[in-house]
């Protein structure tokens, strides 16, 4: 009688293809990109970082209520939507604005979603970084955790389908792995053959929750097997390693019709959000030594600047066109007026109900007659 | 009174839980040109016309492939349609009720099969975070295009944990349709609507209906029957009291007008039919006609339907209402098993007749039900 036990003797290996210093490990299975790729995936993880350090600041500042951000993760972000194609359907989390970023989603938009003003794609209904962007196939992001992942299986059973060179991608932090959701999807997508595949960032901490209270298991990656699914654990730092793990990853999904799980190690650099303060949780060193010296950004860097494919001016121009152009893009979306009155009441449901449409009207009627009553900056 | 018996289901239920039916049934003397069908029927052929119209319709949820269902609502499904389209699934709500949602996001039309409402609630965040709201959180990006059905409210002899009403709970929630058939008729007229329509539908269905049969014309029969959703049905016209009700409870509602007629008190029974959104013109109009309103539903009273249908008339006719409404509900407790408490926790006929005598203040004995 033998019972296996509660973990192995080795944890599950990490697959790497650059080492700390940004440099190529001999034998690794690298997927070689060419420059432009490399250069694209570079800019786009420095537009993430600065988009996130100045939209934060305005957060800060008080010019509209939340922001979370996704400093530390960039290589995740980038590096897996470089991977993808453009037809494979998106259900992130909330720490993947990176995804949307790649797929061409802009500053402004950005901005805009923030303050929730009329030219928001999503008219204003959802609070800060819910983006979504159904042309560029990119879910609203759902504010309960774990949601999203039997939903991405549902997503890949209609791909499946309609029999399209393409697949579903769900994203999930460690926290979301404790979330019932998180097992039914599994569960059901090996049973149902869904060509989906689970992202799983593993920073580290769930707000102030770190992974040592949140599971005993070695990890996500081992979880795979407990329902038949081929997994994966990688480097979440190394953008390299990230782009070819998810590339190889959505191949097996989509030829083989089956799920497959992929948990990139990270750092959370950021608090969890604006609503948090994680010096309270956890030391100022800790977050110094992760934003720094295990900077996916610089790692990355290094290596693409080895190729001579970029260089220090060149980094100081992205920087500061991105910031101008997001400071822009602030003032803009700040001046831009707030949803009208009728938003409130569209959408609910295909054809507006009959109770709403005359609510909408008694409204109207009531500001017509008494507009000194009104506020002047809010559209009808 | 009608007699009660005690039958043991063969293999029509997949449980051997002993139910409870009543003698008289619905059956009247028609020429054989009016066909008989029963509600299980009605909803087998919804399904089967509109997944045979529309390719993107599927049906997902525990035993409605290899066993026919739990009920046997899905029974031949699997066989014409194929494993792709009817799909078992493992015992997740909360798995196979986000899967559903992320089909119908995807442009998909599923149905997804509650074994009985009182298990929805393990998949409720889907129905209500997801489904309910996406439309409009997405600002009409993503629609999501889902049925929900499944039994709803008191079966016989369940317990507290199979027999709970859930239209209060999901016709409160904006961005969800919710509708509830009595007759084969609103079966399949309303079924079909669901299916059709654009938003997620919660069809609430009842399991002590399943087995009853009802007249349905050659309209009814014919594919392209649909009833609209938000309408009401008068069942019974009448002049001294309203009486509303919905599913299984309009059965009882006309038996109880029967009764009343022949006490002189003519009452006027709708069938709901909508639960959200409510037609509360039909009711209201029925009121001022009526000058009286009796409420009646199987589920918990605080917050019922009743309670909104009450407001509502209250709100719009209320110079119109010459007593105070009557609102019948399931007893404030969690259903008993054994049979005689059971019996004292739903509504029954003498609970209708006497709550309508009351509204037209007549005296009504004090003594409980036999």
């Amino acid at each position: 009688m033998r019972f296996i036990p509660e973990s192995s003797e080795k944890r599950v290996p990490c697959f790497r293809v650059l080492d700390d210093n940004g440099e190529l490990i001999k034998g690794s299975d690298f997927q070689q990109v060419s420059k432009e790729v490399a250069v694209k995936m570079y800019s786009h993880m420095v537009t993430l970082q600065v988009m996130d350090s100045v939209l934060y600041e305005a957060q800060r500042q008080g010019r509209f209520s939340f922001y979370l951000t996704t400093i530390g993760e960039e290589a995740i972000n980038i590096g897996s939507a470089a991977a993808l194609s453009a037809d494979d359907f998106i259900l992130p989390q909330y720490r993947e604005p990176g995804v949307l970023l790649w797929r061409g989603y802009t500053l402004q938009q950005f901005a805009n979603q923030v303050f929730a003003n009329k030219a928001d794609d999503g008219k204003g209904r959802q609070m800060p970084i819910h983006y979504g962007s159904k042309k560029l196939n990119y879910i609203t992001i759902s504010s309960p955790i774990a949601t999203q992942l039997p939903q991405a299986v549902g997503v890949a059973y209609s791909l499946k389908m309609e029999k399209k060179d393409a697949c579903a991608v769900a994203y999930t932090g460690d926290g979301g792995t404790s979330e019932g959701d998180f097992h039914a999807a599994l569960n059901f997508a090996a049973v149902m053959e869904a060509p989906v595949v689970f992202i799983c960032r593993n920073n580290g901490w769930a707000i102030s929750t770190n992974i040592s209270e949140q599971f005993r298991s070695d990890g996500i990656v081992v979880k795979g097997r407990a329902y038949g699914i081929r997994s994966i654990r990688v480097d979440g730092n190394d953008a390299l390693a990230v782009y070819t793990a998810v590339q190889a990853a959505r191949e097996m999904a989509i030829s083989e019709k089956r799920p497959v799980l992929v948990e990139a190690l990270t750092y959370r650099v950021g608090h969890h959000s604006t609503s948090d303060d994680s010096t309270k949780y956890r030391t100022l060193d800790e977050i110094e030594y992760w934003k720094t010296e295990r900077s996916p950004i610089n790692r990355f860097r290094n290596w693409v600047e080895r190729q001579g494919w970029w260089s220090e001016q060149e980094e100081t121009e992205l920087r500061s066109s991105i910031k101008k152009q997001l400071l822009q893009a602030i003032q803009v979306a700040e001046k831009t007026e707030k949803p009208a009155i009728t938003e409130l009441f569209s959408d609910v449901y295909d054809v507006p109900p009959s109770n709403l449409a005359e609510q909408e009207k008694q409204l109207k009627e009531i500001i017509q007659t008494y507009p000194q009553d009104y506020p002047t900056d809010v559209p009808v | 009174m009608w007699g009660i018996i005690r039958q043991k289901v063969a293999a029509g239920g997949g449980s051997p839980v002993a139910r409870i039916r009543p003698v008289v049934s619905n059956l009247r003397n028609y020429s054989s040109a009016v066909k008989q069908m029963m509600v299980r029927e009605a909803l087998n052929s919804a399904l089967d016309e509109e997944m045979s119209a529309d390719p993107k319709v599927f049906l997902m949820g525990e035993e409605v492939g290899e066993y026919q269902g739990a009920y046997k609502i899905s029974k031949g499904l699997l066989e014409k349609y194929g494993p792709e389209r009817v799909l078992d699934t493992p015992i997740t709500e909360a798995g196979f009720t986000g899967i559903g949602v992320g089909a119908a996001y995807y442009g998909l039309k599923p149905v997804v099969e509650f074994m009985t409402f009182n298990f929805s609630m393990q998949a409720i965040d889907h129905i209500i975070n997801s489904a309910a709201k996406s439309n409009y959180m997405s600002s009409g990006q993503i629609s999501v295009p889902i049925v929900f059905r499944g039994p709803n409210g008191a079966a016989a002899g369940v317990g507290a944990q199979h027999s709970h009403c859930y239209a209060a709970w999901y016709a409160s929630v904006p961005g969800l349709k919710v509708l509830s058939p009595y007759s084969s008729e609103d079966a399949r007229g309303l079924l079909k609507a669901a299916i059709r329509d654009p938003d997620p539908v919660v069809f609430l269905e009842n399991e002590l209906l399943y087995g009853e049969s009802f007249p349905v014309s050659a309209e009814v029969l014919d594919s392209s029957f649909c009833l609209p959703i938000g309408k009401a049905k008068i069942e019974r016209e009448g002049k001294d009291v309203t009486i509303t009700a919905f599913s299984k409870i309009v059965g009882l509602s006309l038996k109880a007008a029967e009764i009343l007629a022949k006490e002189g008190i003519s009452a006027e029974v709708i069938n709901l039919r909508s639960i959200r959104p409510l037609d509360r013109s039909t009711i209201n109009a029925s009121v001022r006609k009526t000058n009286r309103l009796v409420t009646v539903e199987e589920g918990f009273p605080q917050h019922g339907v009743g309670a909104e249908i009450c407001a509502s008339v209250i709100e719009e006719s209320f110079g119109y209402l010459d007593a105070p409404v009557e609102r019948i509900a399931g007893a404030d407790v969690p259903m008993p098993y054994a049979a005689n408490l059971e019996r004292m926790a739903v509504p029954q006929v003498e609970d209708i007749v006497r709550a309508a005598k009351r509204a037209c203040y007549r005296s009504v004995p004090m003594a409980a039900a036999a």
